[in-house]
């Protein structure tokens, strides 16, 4: 049951994701990466990280999507123009693309034994209560650096987006 | 595990077709309302007090012709008003409504499914459900539908982070997400609930919760996304038949889950406010009782000449009512989800009741009102709740 419901979100995850890249109108493209998110996130709840896919929704699918297709709503962006490619690029795309996927999948047998199989659901630290304890113990220097980063990003989009008062 | 999925399977029926239900006549509820308010009747012509009216409007929205414009994105068009549809109504399978019942020799509790991160799913359900308003208002190819689309994204976006916030307080206090445990917590009593339980009462929580509730659900005061005499009809102008059906019953589906998530978070669910050993369990025959006296006095001096037939008739099914509330049988269950109900219900009339009553705020005021007001206010109390928490825990 774990497996084959791996294999459809995966599929569909990877499918959305080639979907991404073919699509010459913005909109289609982050529809289907919104496609991408939500099958993340049931990818994490199948590993049994079921904070990590809630705030997946939340956050990526939720906020930072909605963002996105606000903003090309809102720039009225159209469809794009294919234009002809190079020689180089219609000569050379397809094989490196297969030696970049063949060098990850060979980094990845080389880096995990073959004995690290995956466990559905055999994962329990994923519950709030474990995330939290881990975010403000262990990784409290890290969790509040990262938000001061933000904080930091804000201020600076708020100093760039003012305008001048004169 | 085969008893379990008929179960679940019966669970899952009994759910839809009392929320298929509560939402055709919800629409009755609201014009009623809204009509009594105004001072006129409302719907009175097909059935009764007009109570066949959802039926008649069902049948009009199903046999009507379902048009397609051209020059809309087609995939998007068709896909919108699903996604709605659906986010709207997969918040209510973690909504519980009461406690455990035995039912036949099976053990099983008032509520689809519990998740140790139910509040945490509602949140992440309904912010998905910004995209179906969104898509639809783009993919229309229509000016009037598009700036809907934009208003009630932008408007989605902004009001969900006083919610998020309103809702984080009183998970402080029951410190848990499963919204079953969260009644739990707050069984007991009314000083239980965390509307008014210490340390710090959520009552602010729960104003800022009504008010981005109301915005979340584009409801008046915050009807932006569909102002009629700027937008037509806003983002649905292009919809017709069923898909206008289904941003409709999208949308009274979120306002019943806002109104069961506000319930849950803050009256305590489904626990009586008082004990039953002082009489609470009393209340909804005495309320039955009260609405079939009313109903029977007014049937014996009726305002129109139809209501000397209906009226008591619905006197003697009020009495029923109040008598079936004190079979020993059914009270395990049907007491916790009257008051359940009744919580739900008074939400929702508020909702109706604001409707009828306030005007519709300016964008720069909408927008002005949560950024300005409504977050810093809900980022105080979110920090004085954890200071208290903090402090006595």
């Amino acid at each position: 049951m774990d497996v084959i419901l791996f294999l459809i979100f995966a599929i569909v995850a990877v499918v959305c994701a080639i979907n991404v890249v073919v699509q010459t109108h913005p909109i289609s493209s982050a529809v289907s990466l919104i496609g991408v998110m939500g099958s993340l996130a049931i990818l994490y709840l199948l590993l049994g990280a079921e904070f990590i896919a809630a705030a997946q929704v939340i956050v990526y699918a939720g906020a930072v999507m909605v963002l996105f297709v606000f903003v090309i709503m809102l720039l009225n962006a159209g469809a794009e123009v294919r234009r002809g490619r190079s020689l180089m690029v219609q000569l050379l795309g397809i094989p490196l693309l297969i030696s970049f996927l063949g060098l990850v999948a060979w980094f990845v047998e080389r880096i995990y034994p073959p004995t690290a199989r995956v466990q559905f659901g055999g994962f329990t630290g994923g519950t709030p209560r474990a995330i939290g304890q881990a975010l403000f113990t262990t990784y409290l220097l890290p969790f509040e650096v990262t938000s001061i980063l933000i904080l930091i990003a804000i201020l600076g989009a708020i100093v760039l987006a003012r305008k001048e008062i004169d | 595990m085969g008893s379990f999925f008929v179960i679940t399977v019966i669970k899952a029926a009994i759910v839809f077709a009392v929320l298929m239900t509560t939402l055709a006549y919800l629409q009755w509820v609201e014009r009623k309302v809204i009509a009594h308010i105004q001072v006129r009747p409302g719907p009175y012509r097909v059935g009764p007090h007009g109570l066949l009216q959802p039926l008649a409007d069902v049948i009009k929205l199903i046999t009507k012709e379902d048009l397609v414009p051209s020059y809309v994105n087609k995939p998007l068009y068709l896909l919108a008003p699903f996604l709605a549809i659906t986010m709207a109504l997969l918040s209510i399978s973690v909504i519980p409504f009461g406690p455990t019942i035995d039912v036949a020799g099976h053990r099983t509790w008032m509520q689809l499914t519990d998740l140790n991160i139910g509040v945490l799913f509602v949140l992440a359900v309904s912010s998905m459900g910004v995209y179906g308003i969104a898509l639809g208002g783009w993919a229309s190819n229509n000016k009037y539908a598009l700036l809907g689309g934009l208003r009630s994204s932008a408007q989605m976006i902004s009001y969900e982070l006083p919610l998020s916030l309103a809702i984080a307080a009183p998970l402080l206090l029951s410190n848990t997400l499963s919204l079953r445990h969260l009644v739990g917590t707050q069984a007991g009593a009314i000083w239980h609930w965390n509307v008014f339980r210490g340390p710090f009462p959520q009552i602010f929580s729960f104003i800022i919760f009504l008010i981005a509730a109301f915005a979340e659900t584009n409801r008046v005061p915050f009807d932006l996304p569909e102002a009629e005499n700027e937008l037509v009809a806003g983002f649905h102008t292009e919809y017709s038949s069923m898909k206008f059906a289904s941003f409709f019953m999208a949308e009274y589906a979120n306002m019943i889950t806002v109104s069961c998530m506000a319930t849950l978070l803050f009256l305590g669910g489904w626990s009586a406010p008082w004990p039953a050993e002082y009489g609470s369990n009393w209340v909804p025959t005495a309320i039955f009782a009260l609405a079939g006296v009313l109903a029977l006095y007014h049937g014996l001096h009726p305002a129109r000449r139809r209501d000397r037939l209906t009226l008591p008739v619905f006197g003697i099914v009020f009495f029923g009512i109040a008598a079936i509330f004190q079979l020993a049988i059914l009270q395990s269950w049907l007491l916790p989800l009257f008051w359940f109900c009744a919580k739900t219900g008074a939400i929702l009339f508020a909702f109706m009741w604001v409707r009828g009553t306030l005007p519709r705020f300016r964008y720069d005021q909408l927008m002005g009102f949560t950024w300005k007001f409504l977050f810093p206010v809900a980022v105080l109390n979110l920090l004085v709740t954890a200071f208290l928490v903090a402090l006595v825990g």
